[in-house]
């Protein structure tokens, strides 16, 4: 029936979306700007305690990989939008084949 | 007896108030894309023991790292509020004849967000 | 109250464009009197009245149900029966005939590709076993069921939507939020079977998937249809199908 395939892009794009909805502006804040400033502390210990979490792992893993498919999605839309259109098929190849290696190196680092 | 077609500028973004800011809800993506790219950084140099990590954690601290997190957040909370204000419209929930009033989802997502962020805080910052 | 301006005009900027002259399109400036109840369909009756009976454009009710006399009003599309002078004066008002459509003449533009889409995601009610005969009664529905796709059944294909949407502006191709709309409104429809039939031109590259959500045919839209939620709906709905067919291939077609 539907013979495009572009729900699959779709739905990574809106769960990324989500994700980055709801966690990315703590991310960004907490390591970027409240640490230089002092407000909180980061010890490697600390941080290393809680990347043994298998759940954690799991977390990070969500935040590299979704947000990097909702960032390809976009991407290519924008460049379509901005006059590309007739290079929309090669656009969407190297989008989201970025997000996948992206998503393939968060794997790596995560559980190799 | 020919038509005439007005082509589409190509700065048409430009031209509206709502396009220009359709464009930057769209481009935020770019700067959520980074700082992942940034936090993937980060995982690495843990990796790598707790010197590396060490530098990794003062390098955050140069002015140029600070503005960067500082445009990047600004442009992942025009995300999560232009995310939030369209999400009542990809949700249409009825209740028998009457739709679930748009301020209720969103006044929802506000909540979990609020909640969602303590919580990763907490786990973060524990000690 | 209603001519608190007498002795004040206000100046129209109107897109002028004749075919036969093989000219260019260019503006033509007329002043007219300002009224404080005079909407601009009223300045371009006066100017077509008075002062130049060339002047070309489409209306019919004045009162937003034809959909007949939508126009680029300061770069916005509009319903020129529902813009009133008053808040454009003192400054001039430029009209110009709705964005992403060819223009036949002046402010008259060709929509034989809004009815071509329209027509095809087939807006009727679509039976599997065809309908059945009058004498054995009508579909019957509950207002809850009704209020389900209402919304979307307000429709007056006046195109301000297309004209807003940049999408359709870059390419032509997309079925657009109108006629998505109204494919949302009869796939809604408690009494209706044809989802799938729709879902041939809806779900296809040149229906939803090019929408990037800019959301403006919303804001536009005189009777609130609402086309950009229509449209997310619809690709909520067809990414549901889709993993259905990938992850349970034998399920059956809906």
């Amino acid at each position: 029936m539907a013979k495009s395939n572009e729900p699959i892009w779709w739905s990574l794009f809106s769960a990324g979306g989500v994700v980055a909805a709801f966690l990315i502006p703590l991310h960004i804040f907490l390591m970027g700007i409240a640490w230089p400033l002092g407000l909180v502390s980061l010890e490697f210990d600390k941080v290393q305690t809680l990347l043994a979490n298998p759940l954690v792992r799991l977390y990070c893993f969500m935040l590299i990989s979704l947000p990097l498919f909702h960032w390809a999605h976009r991407f290519r839309f924008i460049l379509v939008h901005l006059g590309l259109k007739s290079i929309n098929t090669l656009l969407a190849v190297l989008c989201y084949g970025a997000a996948i290696a992206g998503t393939v190196v968060a794997g790596v680092m995560l559980w190799a | 007896m020919k038509p005439y077609i007005r082509p589409m500028p190509r700065d048409w973004w430009l031209q509206r108030l709502p396009y220009l800011s359709f464009m930057a809800r769209e481009v935020s993506s770019i700067f959520v894309a980074a700082y992942v790219v940034v936090f993937m950084v980060m995982l690495q140099r843990i990796s790598q023991g707790p010197e590396a990590y060490q530098t990794f954690l003062d390098s955050l601290q140069s002015s140029l790292a600070i503005l960067f997190h500082i445009v990047a957040l600004a442009f992942a909370l025009i995300h999560t509020l232009s995310w939030f204000s369209l999400t009542p419209k990809a949700m249409m929930l009825h209740i028998g004849e009457d739709r679930v009033p748009s301020g209720l989802i969103l006044g929802s997502h506000y909540v979990a967000w609020i909640a969602i962020s303590a919580f990763v805080a907490w786990m973060i910052l524990k000690s | 109250m209603a001519n608190n301006a007498p002795n004040g005009t206000i100046r129209l900027e109107i897109f002028r464009y004749s075919p036969d002259k093989g000219e260019e399109p260019k503006f033509q400036t007329y002043e007219v009197p300002f009224r404080e109840d005079w909407v601009v369909l009223d300045a371009i009756n006066y100017i077509k009245d008075e002062l130049d009976g060339t002047l070309t454009y489409r209306w019919s009710c004045r009162m937003g149900v034809c959909g007949s006399c939508g126009m680029m009003v300061n770069g916005i599309p509009k319903l020129s029966c529902s813009a009133f002078l008053r808040d454009y004066y003192p400054n001039t008002i430029r009209v110009e005939p709705l964005a992403n459509f060819p223009v036949t003449r002046d402010l008259v533009i060709q929509l034989d590709d809004f009815i071509g889409k329209l027509k095809s995601i087939q807006p009727w009610i679509i039976r599997k076993d065809g309908e059945k005969p009058v004498s054995e009664g009508e579909y019957l529905q509950s207002p809850a069921e009704h209020a389900r796709f209402k919304d979307f059944s307000m429709c007056i294909n006046c195109m301000l939507c297309y004209s807003a949407c940049p999408v359709y502006g870059l390419e032509t191709n997309f079925l657009g939020p109108a006629a998505i709309a109204l494919a949302q409104r009869y796939n809604l429809d408690s009494r209706d079977q044809g989802r799938s039939q729709r879902q041939e031109e809806v779900a296809s590259h040149e229906g939803i998937w090019q929408c990037t959500f800019v959301g403006e045919c919303s804001a536009v839209c005189p009777k609130h249809v609402d086309p950009a939620a229509a449209i997310q709906q619809a690709k909520l709905s067809s990414t549901i199908d889709w993993f259905q067919e990938v992850l349970w291939p034998w399920g059956g077609k809906k």
